[in-house]
C-alpha cells in the first residue's frame, strides 16, 4: 500500500447498536483506489448492516465514515450516491413495473444532474442516451430492453442489479454478494461484468462464494459478530488458521 | 372541572370499548377496515329495536347487542373479508367504505334518518354529588362497565390459551400457523369478538353519542385516531389514546366550542407527525 | 470455475467486450424510449372525442362540465395515487380549498376567472407543501389517517368561520367576470363546460409531459421501490412533495372550475363523499395510466345519472354494493371484461 496515496473509502471505530445487540463493533476499515477488496463472514456476522452503514440506510451510534478525505458520517444516503458510493443489492432490488431501458435511463439521467428534469422527455439527452446504449449492450440486457423487469429471468436480473450501479458511476462500488442466487451457468457473465470493471474503481465485496473471492479479491477483512477479526491479503487469509477454524465453527466468533 | 375530567374519562372509555376491536383486527389481520363504525351501529340499533318492540329492558338488550353483533361480524368475516386480506391496502380500505355506504342507506331506508333515543332504566338516570363533583349515573355506569371489559380483554390476552395463540398470530401469521395455530379460526373469533365489541358499545353510547344513521361516518375518524395513535399492538396503548381522546374533545368543546373537534384532529395530526407508528409500539410490530 | 478475475489478468483476448459482435447492430436509445413515449392512436382519439363532445353535444353542457371538472380532480389523485403511490382519503382538501379560495377572490379582490384559477391552484399547492411533511413517515395506514386528519380540520374550519365561508349554507353571491375575449358565462353552461375541458385538456397534456421526463419516471422508480430509487442518488422525500403539491395545485384548479361556473361554494366541496367518490372514480379507470381519470369520470358521472334516475337517496347503497363487489373480484378486472367470466387468479 502507497503510503501517499488517500484512501478513498475508510471508516474509524464504527459501531452500530440496536438496543442491546450490537451488530457493528468498532470497525475501522480502509479501501484504497483501485482496491479488490472482499468482505467475508460467517452469516450474522455484520457485513450487510455495515453496507447498510456505509451507504447510509442506517446511522451509526459511533465513528465515522470518510469518502475521499469526506466526513459523509451525517450525510443523506441519497447524496453519497451522487459523490460515487454505490452499492447493489443481494437481493434484487429493482423497478418492476419499468423497463431495463427506461431504469436504466433513469439512473444515468440522476447521475449527470438530469433527474429532476419534468419538462424533457426521458434519454433526449444525447450523452444520456449513449451511456444508456453502452451499458445495454456490456450487459446484455438489450435484447430485453422492452419487457417488463418484472417479467425477466433470474440471471438478467441480476445483471441489471449490478448495471444500475455502474450507471451511477461509482468511484466506490459496494457489492452485497452479486452471485447470489445465480445459478451455475450464469455466474460467468457475472464474474466478466466485475473484470471489466474499470481499473481505479475501488470494489468492497460481500461473498460466501469462496472461488470468486480468491480470484477476484487481493485484499480481504474477516468480519466475525461484527468485528474485524482478521485483515490481509487475499493468500495470507486463504491459509490463516483462525479464519478457517471461524468458518468451520472450531473457532470462537 | 372535575366533573368535566370524569365526562372525558367516559367518553374515553366508551371510545376505547368502541374501537379495541378494530385495534385488534388490524393489529391481527393487517386490514384497515373502515367499516367498524358499522357494527357499533347495529349494535346501537338492535338495543333500540328490541327495547321498542320486545319490551326488553335495558340491560337485557346489552349482552344480546354484543351477541348479534358478534354473530354478524363473524358472518361476515367468513365470506366477505377474509377474501379481501391478501389484497393492496387501497383495495381493503374501498371495500370497508362500500360496505359502511351501504350500511348507512339501508339503515336509512328501512328505520329513517331520525336520531334514535334509548330510554334508560331509571336507575341509571340523574346525578351522584360528591364534594365538588358531579357525576352523572349513567355515565359511571358506563365507565364501570368499559374497565371491566377492559381487564377481561387483557385478562385474555395475558392469560389464556386464546390470548397467546391471539398474540402470537399477530406477531406473525405464518409461524404462527407453522406452530399448528389455527390462525383462520383465531381471524374469525377476534373479529366476531371486536365486532361484538363495538355493537356493544355502540348499544352503551346510543344515549351519550347520539344514533342514526350517520353514525359510522361520524365516528369512523375517532376510533381510527384511538388506534393510529394507541398502536395496534396491545390493548393498554388504545386504552390510553381512547381516554386522551375523550378528555381531548370534551375539553376542548367545553373551552373553545368554536373549535373544539378541530383541536381533535389538529392533536391527532401533531402526534401523527411526532411519532408516525402511533404513540405505543412494542418493538418490532407492523 | 477457474477464468482468473484479477483486474489486468483478463486479456482482450480472453474477455471480449461484451457487444463486440453486437456493435455494429446499434440501438438507438432516444428512438426506443421515444417509441414508449409517443402518443398512441388512442390517445388522440380520447382527446378528439373530448373536444368533439363539446361540439356535437350542447344540450349536455352541464353534465359535460360536471364531467370534466371530475375528471381534473381524478388526474390529480391519479398522479399521487397511481404514479407516487400515496393512498390519501382527504384528497378533498385540495379541492375544497381551491374552491373556496376560487369563490373568496371573486366575490372579494377580482372576479377574472383566469386570475382566479390561478391564485385558487397557488393556494392549494401552499396547503399541499405545508401538509407534505406528513405523508413522507410512516405507513399507509398514518397517510390514510392524517390525509382524513387535514380534509376533516379544513370542514371544521369552513363550518366555524361561516361567517367567511357561508357555512352549511354556502358562499352565495359570486359572479364570475367573462372570460378572455368577452366569453361571459352563459345560462346554458356551454362557456363554462368549454372552460372547463381547456383547462383539463391543457392538464392531461402538462401530466403526460411530467410522466415521461425523468422526474416522472423517478415517480414511478420510487412507486416501485423506494430504496433503489435512492440508492440511485434520487431524493425521495423532495420528490414527493413536489408531487404532492403539483397534484394539490391540479386538484385545487378542479376546486376552483366548480366554484367558477356555478358560481357557489359550500361545505360539501370538502366533504369525505368527495375524497371516496373521487378515489373510486380513479379506480374505476384505473390508476397510473394517466387516462383513467377521464374514463372514470365519465362512467361515474353516467352511472351516477343512472341509478340517481331510480332511487335519488339511495344512490350510496348503490355506489357502495358496486364498491364491495369490484373489490372482491379484483378492480384489474374491471376494463378487461373477458377476464369476468374467468375464476380469480
Amino acid at each position: 500500500m502507497n503510503a501517499v496515496t488517500q484512501p478513498l473509502l475508510e471508516t474509524r471505530g464504527l459501531v452500530r447498536r440496536f438496543g442491546g445487540l450490537v451488530a457493528t463493533s468498532d470497525v475501522s476499515l480502509t479501501v484504497m483506489p483501485g482496491a479488490r477488496h472482499a468482505l467475508i463472514g460467517p452469516n450474522g456476522a455484520g457485513k450487510t448492516t455495515l453496507i447498510n452503514l456505509l451507504t447510509g440506510v442506517l446511522e451509526p451510534t459511533q465513528g465515522q465514515i470518510l469518502l475521499k478525505g469526506d466526513d459523509i458520517t451525517a450525510l443523506a444516503a441519497h447524496r453519497r450516491v451522487g459523490r460515487g458510493l454505490v452499492r447493489t443489492f443481494q437481493i434484487n432490488q429493482l423497478f418492476n413495473q419499468l423497463t431495463p431501458l427506461q431504469s436504466l435511463a433513469l439512473a444515468v439521467s440522476q447521475r449527470r444532474g438530469q433527474g429532476a428534469r419534468w419538462w424533457q422527455p426521458l434519454g433526449r439527452d444525447a450523452a444520456v442516451a449513449r451511456r444508456v446504449e453502452e451499458l445495454l449492450h456490456e450487459y446484455r440486457l438489450a435484447d430485453v430492453m422492452h419487457q417488463r423487469t418484472a417479467q425477466l429471468p433470474y440471471g438478467k436480473r441480476r445483471l441489471l442489479e449490478i448495471a444500475l450501479a455502474i450507471a451511477g458511476e461509482p468511484r466506490v462500488l459496494l457489492l452485497d454478494e452479486p452471485a447470489a442466487g445465480v445459478p451455475e451457468g450464469e455466474r460467468q457473465e457475472i464474474f466478466d461484468s466485475l473484470a471489466r470493471l474499470p481499473a481505479d474503481v475501488a470494489v468492497l465485496l460481500i461473498e460466501h462464494d469462496m472461488d470468486l473471492v480468491f480470484n477476484f479479491a487481493t485484499r480481504v477483512t474477516v468480519l466475525v459478530s461484527g468485528a474485524v477479526y482478521a485483515e490481509g491479503g487475499v493468500d495470507e487469509i486463504a491459509n490463516d488458521p483462525r479464519v478457517k477454524a471461524v468458518y468451520l465453527g472450531q473457532g470462537h466468533g | 372541572m372535575l366533573t368535566l375530567l370524569f365526562d372525558g374519562i367516559a367518553y374515553g372509555m366508551l371510545l376505547f370499548v368502541l374501537a379495541v376491536g378494530l385495534a385488534v383486527t388490524m393489529g391481527l389481520m393487517n386490514f384497515i377496515n373502515l367499516a367498524h363504525g358499522a357494527f357499533a351501529m347495529a349494535g346501537g340499533y338492535a338495543t333500540v329495536l328490541l327495547m321498542q318492540h320486545f319490551d326488553l329492558p335495558f340491560l337485557a338488550t346489552l349482552p344480546l347487542a354484543f351477541l348479534i353483533t358478534a354473530a354478524a361480524g363473524a358472518l361476515m368475516e367468513r365470506t366477505l373479508y377474509r377474501p379481501m386480506y391478501a389484497k393492496p391496502h387501497l383495495d381493503q380500505v374501498l371495500f370497508s367504505i362500500g360496505l359502511v355506504f351501504m350500511a348507512v342507506a339501508a339503515v336509512d331506508y328501512l328505520l329513517g334518518s331520525q336520531q334514535q333515543f334509548v330510554k334508560l332504566p331509571a336507575f341509571l338516570q340523574g346525578r351522584l354529588d360528591f364534594e365538588a363533583v358531579g357525576i352523572g349515573k349513567y355515565r359511571l355506569f358506563i365507565v364501570v362497565v368499559c374497565a371491566l371489559l377492559a381487564l377481561a380483554l387483557q385478562w385474555v390476552l395475558a392469560r389464556t390459551r386464546f390470548g397467546s395463540r391471539l398474540r402470537a398470530a399477530v406477531d406473525d401469521p405464518r409461524v404462527a400457523s407453522g406452530l399448528g395455530i389455527n390462525v383462520n379460526r383465531v381471524f374469525l373469533l377476534t373479529f366476531a369478538v371486536g365486532s361484538g365489541l363495538a355493537g356493544l358499545g355502540g348499544a352503551l353510547g346510543a344515549e351519550v353519542l347520539g344514533l342514526d344513521p350517520t353514525f359510522p361516518l361520524k365516528f369512523m375518524i375517532y376510533f381510527l385516531i384511538v388506534v393510529a395513535v394507541g398502536g395496534t399492538s396491545s390493548v393498554t396503548g388504545p386504552l390510553v389514546a381512547a381516554l386522551l381522546l375523550g378528555i381531548a374533545d370534551v375539553a376542548g368543546k367545553y373551552y373553545a366550542p368554536k373549535i373544539g373537534a378541530f383541536i381533535v384532529y389538529a392533536l391527532m395530526i401533531a402526534i401523527l407527525l411526532w411519532r408516525p407508528q402511533g404513540l405505543f409500539v412494542r418493538k418490532g410490530a407492523r | 470455475m477457474s477464468t482468473p478475475l484479477r483486474p489486468g489478468a483478463a486479456t482482450p483476448a480472453a474477455v471480449p467486450p461484451a457487444g463486440a459482435a453486437d456493435r455494429s447492430a446499434g440501438i438507438d436509445v432516444r428512438q426506443a424510449l421515444r417509441r414508449d413515449a409517443r402518443w398512441r392512436w388512442w390517445e388522440i382519439a380520447l382527446l378528439a372525442a373530448l373536444a368533439a363532445s363539446w361540439f356535437g353535444l350542447p344540450g349536455h353542457a352541464l353534465l359535460g362540465n360536471e364531467i370534466a371538472i371530475l375528471a381534473l380532480f381524478a388526474l390529480s389523485l391519479d398522479l399521487i395515487l397511481g404514479y407516487a403511490g400515496i393512498v390519501s382519503l382527504g384528497h378533498a382538501a385540495f379541492f375544497g380549498v381551491g374552491a373556496y379560495g376560487a369563490a373568496l377572490f371573486a366575490k372579494h379582490v377580482l372576479p377574472d376567472p383566469l386570475v382566479g384559477l390561478v391564485v385558487a391552484m397557488a393556494a392549494a399547492a401552499l396547503l399541499g407543501l405545508l401538509t407534505s411533511p406528513l405523508i413522507l413517515r410512516g405507513t399507509d395506514l398514518t397517510r390514510l389517517m392524517v390525509t382524513l386528519g387535514v380534509a376533516a380540520v379544513l370542514y371544521e374550519l369552513a363550518n366555524r368561520f361561516d361567517q367567511i365561508t357561508g357555512g352549511a349554507d354556502g358562499l352565495q353571491g359570486v359572479v364570475i367576470g367573462p372570460l378572455p375575449g368577452g366569453l361571459e358565462f352563459d345560462l346554458a353552461g356551454r362557456v363554462a363546460w368549454g372552460y372547463s375541458l381547456a383547462v383539463l385538456v391543457l392538464a392531461l397534456l402538462l401530466c403526460r409531459r411530467l410522466v415521461h421526463s425523468p422526474f416522472g419516471t423517478g415517480l414511478q422508480a420510487l412507486r416501485d421501490n423506494r430504496l433503489r430509487a435512492s440508492a440511485l442518488g434520487l431524493n425521495v422525500n423532495a420528490r414527493l412533495v413536489a408531487v404532492y403539491a403539483i397534484a394539490a395545485a391540479l386538484a385545487g384548479a378542479a376546486g376552483a372550475l366548480l366554484a367558477q361556473t356555478t358560481g357557489f361554494a359550500s361545505l360539501d366541496v370538502l366533504d369525505f363523499h368527495r375524497s371516496a367518490d373521487v378515489m373510486l372514480v380513479v379506480v374505476i379507470g384505473g390508476a397510473g395510466w394517466l387516462w383513467g381519470g377521464v374514463l372514470g369520470a365519465i362512467a361515474f358521472k353516467l352511472l351516477h345519472d343512472l341509478i340517481a334516475s331510480w332511487t335519488p337517496q339511495y344512490w350510496t347503497f348503490w355506489l357502495g354494493l358496486f364498491l364491495v363487489v369490484l373489490m372482491l373480484v379484483g378492480r384489474e378486472r374491471l376494463l378487461r371484461p373477458w377476464t369476468w367470466w374467468r375464476r380469480a387468479p
